[in-house]
This record gives structure tokens, C-alpha cells and sequence, in this order.
């Protein structure tokens, strides 16, 4: 081990790897956690914004054509079709990090305004994010069964009130997981933010270690906090997952030999 | 006013790219009449069911509700919609949603109906299906023959005036025909207005007011069903039935 700058305490050079680290986190704790509070809150954050964008593009993207609309609406439909195209094409096509780059301090140039940090880390993560989910939004929409679609219609219900009773949703519980995923994602991913000095668990690894010299035990100390952060959030969105599943049984009503008689059957969907 | 014409379709015509499906259909639907639709498979019998709900768009045509024409943009769809329900062969019940929610929802989001009004309508009608006890249900739990009943019920509590059926029952396992069947015979004694795209000749022959046989996207001949089960004037009338009612 680097012995000579090891001058933090008396028996410094006596510690095991694992006390190094016990140490480390003792003196340094409040960084590692205030890292990944951040972490969890742009993850956090980006993730629901970017499902939010994701949706409302989804939508936009699904709604029908219709072939008698007029020429403007038409037009209209075009143009925003093509730059929610650009949009999705551009931050799904360019990694995380470059765009953090161009974001932070292509704003800078161009308006001679720094973002807050914090602000343009989660403002990043959202914008990507988004650009995934519209993608798996519309395909959730796209996969729910035409006949969804044409019973409520039959009835009498708008594009928009179909959406919004029945295929929203469906689509939204069958693309859960996928959010989840991405979720997840972003947990790690935040990590690039460091690049524009967003104090996340990464950025605020890299600092301990440069007091410390002791950039393996840090950075083993990280590795832990950003499993347990993935572990757990995996956990609960199972659980959710579950409990969207609906119960399994139904109770008949009145029925008067057995009355409130539980009958089960699995649900098939 | 038994027979004022409640649905006029007159020169319609439905094309899919260059594959005309109906050509020249012209028929009356009048009030309170049982309609039975049949015609070997491909003859346009659903197509032209979609084009009396608005499912798809008529090429040329028009389609006359109570004398006004569905098609010139003057009646809103979604009220001419209500009135006129649907079936479907695949029951499409709304998967997200119970038996009970999938009955109240068109009421309440189409008719504006309060939701106590709602819920006591479905009832009234899921009861009349033989589903009231299964209002927790969700569709994925049910039988075929019990997602139909629901579909019609579905329809029902939007308090139509007329029904479409698109082969309700050629989705359903034999023993669950007849549950179905039984509904839509006591529906029609009812005075409702039905128009029933079936392969189930015996049911067109019993309960039908009136018998339609399409080919290849014209309508060959029509009649009640003694006429064209009994003495079919069409040589095409005559080589289907003999196919199907061997
Ligand atoms: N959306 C569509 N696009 C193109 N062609 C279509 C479409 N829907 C139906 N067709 C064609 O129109 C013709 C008539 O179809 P339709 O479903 O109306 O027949 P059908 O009489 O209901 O038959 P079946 O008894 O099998 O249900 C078929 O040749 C079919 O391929
Ligand atoms: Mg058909």
C-alpha cells in the first residue's frame, strides 16, 4: 500500500483493508451519504420526469391520423412528429456524459447563464430519460389489442377518454418494468454527472479519495452504497409490480348456497 | 311506430386500397326489427357492420339514422355512437377493469351519467344477463360465454336503441354458445332493435324478423326466414346454405 501518505493517524499504517474502510467511512460518512442523497434524487426525480415526457410523447405520437384532417393539421402533425423524432433520435444516439457537457456549458456560452448544478444534473437524466421512455411508451400503446381501442369507441368514447380509462392503463403496467429498468439505470448513470460537478455519490467519491490517497477502499465503499441503492430500489418496484397485478380471486355476491364464496382463478393476461 | 326506418344505408360502398369489400349495399333497419346477416366468410358482413358503428369509414354512401345521414359531419358521432352498441366476436371487455367498472364507464363518460345512476343501471342490466354476482371480476378471470353476457351488458347500459353483433358467439367454445344465445333471444322479444352477423342458422331462422345474404360485398338477396332458409330465390343463396346446413 502507499505507506508513506499515510499520515491521517498513528496506526494508520497498521489497518487492515477492512478497517481502512470502517475508518474512511467513519471520517467521511456525511459525504459518501450526502453523494447518495443526490444521486437518489436526480435518479429519483429524472426518472419520473422522463416517464412524464415519455408519456406525453407516447400519446402525442399515437394519435391517430386521420386522412380527412385538413392540410394545416396535417402539417402541424408532421412537423411535431419529425421533432420528437430529432428529439429522441439525438439523446438516445449520444451518451449521457457528452450531452452533460453540451447542455452545461453550451448554455453557458450561449446565454451566459450558469445552471445550478443540482438543476442542470436532474434537468439532464429527465431530458434522456424521456427519450427512452417515448419509446417504450408508444410501443406499450402500440401493443395494447385494437379491439380496446374499438369497444370504446363503439361506445361512444373519445381517442383521448380511451386513453386515458383503458389503454393508459394497460400500457403503463406492462411497461412498469421497463421503467424500472431505467430507474435503475439512472441510479449509475448519474455517476457521469460528475463531469459538470453535480456532488453526487461519484463526484463526492472521487473527493474523499483525493484526501485520503485511498482510492480503492473509497471507491469500494461506493461500489456497496450504489448495490444497496440499486438492490433495494429492484426490491421495491417488484413488490409494486405485485401488488398493480391485482388480487387473484373475486368474491361472488349474493349468491345464496355459499354466499361470498371466493373463487380463484389465476388471471391469464 | 313499429316500422319507421330506424337505420338507412343506401348506395355504400367500402374500399380497402383497390379491394372494393362492399359494393353498393342498400338496405333498411326499422325500428324494433331483428336483422340476421349471413354470407360465407370474407363477404364483407363485418365490414359492414363497422360502417353502421363508424369503426370504418364509408368510401361513398350514405348511412341514415332517423332520416338524418351519419356520414355529412352534421350528427356528433360519439351521441349517434351511444345509441347504437356494438359486439364483438373477441368481447374486447375493458381489461383494466372489472365487470361492474366496465359497464359504468361509457355511461359516465359519454351519457355524463352520476355514478350512483351508473352503477344502479349496470346492475340492472348484468343482472339481466346472469352476471350480477360476478361484478369483481375482472375479464381475465371469467369464462368466454360470461365475457360476452358482460359485453352485451356493457352495450346494454348505455340504453341503446339498436345493437350490432358481429358473430358473438364464433369465439366461444360449444358449450358456452347457447348462454349467450339464450341473452340475445330474450333481447329481442325485448323490442330493442338487433342487427346479428351469425353463422348460427337455427338462431337466424327462430328469432330473426328478417334474413340478409351477402357474397362478395353485395347483399344477394333478403326475406324472412322461411323465404330464404325454405325457398331461397338465388342460385348463390342456395349453394351456400346447402354448404353450410349440410
Ligand atoms: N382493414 C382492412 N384492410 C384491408 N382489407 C380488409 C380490412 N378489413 C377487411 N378487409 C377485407 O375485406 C373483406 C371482407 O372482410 P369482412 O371481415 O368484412 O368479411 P366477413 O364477411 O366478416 O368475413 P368473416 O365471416 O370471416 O368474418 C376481406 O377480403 C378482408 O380481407
Ligand atoms: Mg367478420
Amino acid at each position: 500500500m502507499g505507506a508513506p501518505l499515510l499520515a491521517l493517524t498513528v496506526a494508520a499504517a497498521d489497518r487492515s483493508f477492512f478497517e481502512w474502510v470502517a475508518y474512511l467511512f467513519a471520517r467521511y460518512g456525511s459525504m459518501f451519504l450526502s453523494g447518495a442523497e443526490v444521486t437518489l434524487l436526480i435518479s429519483l426525480s429524472g426518472t419520473i420526469v422522463g416517464f412524464a415526457i415519455g408519456l406525453l410523447i407516447g400519446v402525442v405520437r399515437t394519435v391517430p391520423r386521420r386522412p380527412e384532417a385538413s392540410w394545416p393539421a396535417k402539417a402541424l402533425r408532421k412537423v411535431v412528429d419529425v421533432l420528437l423524432m430529432v428529439y429522441i433520435e439525438v439523446f438516445r444516439g449520444t451518451p449521457m456524459i457528452v450531452q452533460a457537457m453540451v447542455i452545461f456549458y453550451g448554455t453557458a456560452q450561449a446565454f451566459g447563464v450558469r445552471i445550478p448544478y443540482l438543476l442542470a444534473g436532474f434537468a439532464i437524466v429527465s431530458i434522456n430519460t424521456g427519450a427512452y421512455m417515448a419509446e417504450i411508451v408508444r410501443g406499450g400503446i402500440l401493443s395494447i389489442d385494437k379491439g380496446q381501442f374499438e369497444a370504446a369507441h363503439s361506445i361512444g368514447m373519445t381517442h383521448g377518454q380511451t386513453m386515458m380509462n383503458v389503454v393508459l392503463p394497460q400500457a403503463i403496467r406492462n411497461i412498469l418494468p421497463a421503467l424500472g429498468n431505467e430507474f435503475v439505470i439512472n441510479i449509475k448513470d448519474t455517476s457521469v454527472l460528475n463531469v459538470i460537478s453535480v456532488s453526487e455519490l461519484f463526484f463526492e467519491t472521487k473527493s474523499v479519495a483525493g484526501t485520503s490517497y485511498k482510492t480503492f477502499e473509497t471507491f469500494f465503499i461506493a461500489s456497496v452504497m450504489y448495490l444497496v441503492m440499486t438492490f433495494t430500489v429492484t426490491r421495491i418496484l417488484r413488490l409494486i409490480e405485485r401488488k398493480m397485478e391485482g388480487k387473484s380471486t373475486y368474491t361472488i355476491h349474493g349468491s345464496q348456497t355459499t354466499p361470498e364464496s371466493e373463487i380463484r382463478i389465476r388471471g391469464g393476461v | 311506430m313499429a316500422d319507421a326506418p330506424f337505420l338507412e344505408i343506401r348506395h355504400l360502398r367500402k374500399r380497402f386500397g383497390t379491394n372494393e369489400v362492399l359494393r353498393d349495399i342498400d338496405f333498411t333497419v326499422r325500428k324494433g326489427e331483428v336483422v340476421c346477416i349471413i354470407g360465407a366468410s370474407g363477404s364483407g358482413k363485418s365490414t359492414l357492420l363497422r360502417c353502421v358503428n363508424l369503426l370504418e369509414r364509408p368510401t361513398e354512401g350514405e348511412i341514415r339514422h332517423e332520416g338524418r345521414n351519419i356520414l355529412d359531419g352534421s350528427v356528433p358521432i360519439a351521441t349517434y355512437r351511444a345509441q347504437v352498441g356494438m359486439v364483438f366476436q373477441q368481447f374486447n371487455l375493458f381489461n383494466n377493469l372489472n365487470v361492474l367498472e366496465n359497464c359504468v364507464l361509457g355511461q359516465m363518460k359519454v351519457l355524463k351519467r352520476p355514478r350512483a345512476e351508473a352503477v344502479a343501471t349496470a346492475m340492472r342490466y348484468l343482472d339481466k344477463v346472469g352476471m350480477a354476482q360476478y361484478i369483481q371480476a375482472r375479464p381475465a378471470q371469467i369464462s368466454g360465454g360470461q365475457k360476452q353476457r358482460v359485453a352485451i351488458a356493457r352495450a346494454l347500459s348505455m340504453e341503446p336503441e339498436a345493437l350490432l353483433f358481429d358473430e358473438p358467439t364464433s369465439a366461444l367454445d360449444p358449450e358456452m354458445v347457447g348462454e349467450v344465445l339464450k341473452v340475445m333471444r330474450d333481447l329481442a322479444h325485448t323490442g330493442l332493435t338487433m342487427l346479428v352477423v351469425t353463422h348460427e342458422m337455427a338462431f337466424a331462422s327462430e328469432v330473426a324478423d328478417r334474413v340478409v345474404f351477402m357474397d362478395e360485398g353485395v347483399i344477394v338477396e333478403e326475406g324472412v326466414p322461411s323465404v330464404i332458409f325454405g325457398e331461397p330465390k338465388q342460385e348463390r343463396t342456395r349453394t351456400f346454405l346447402k354448404r353450410v346446413l349440410r
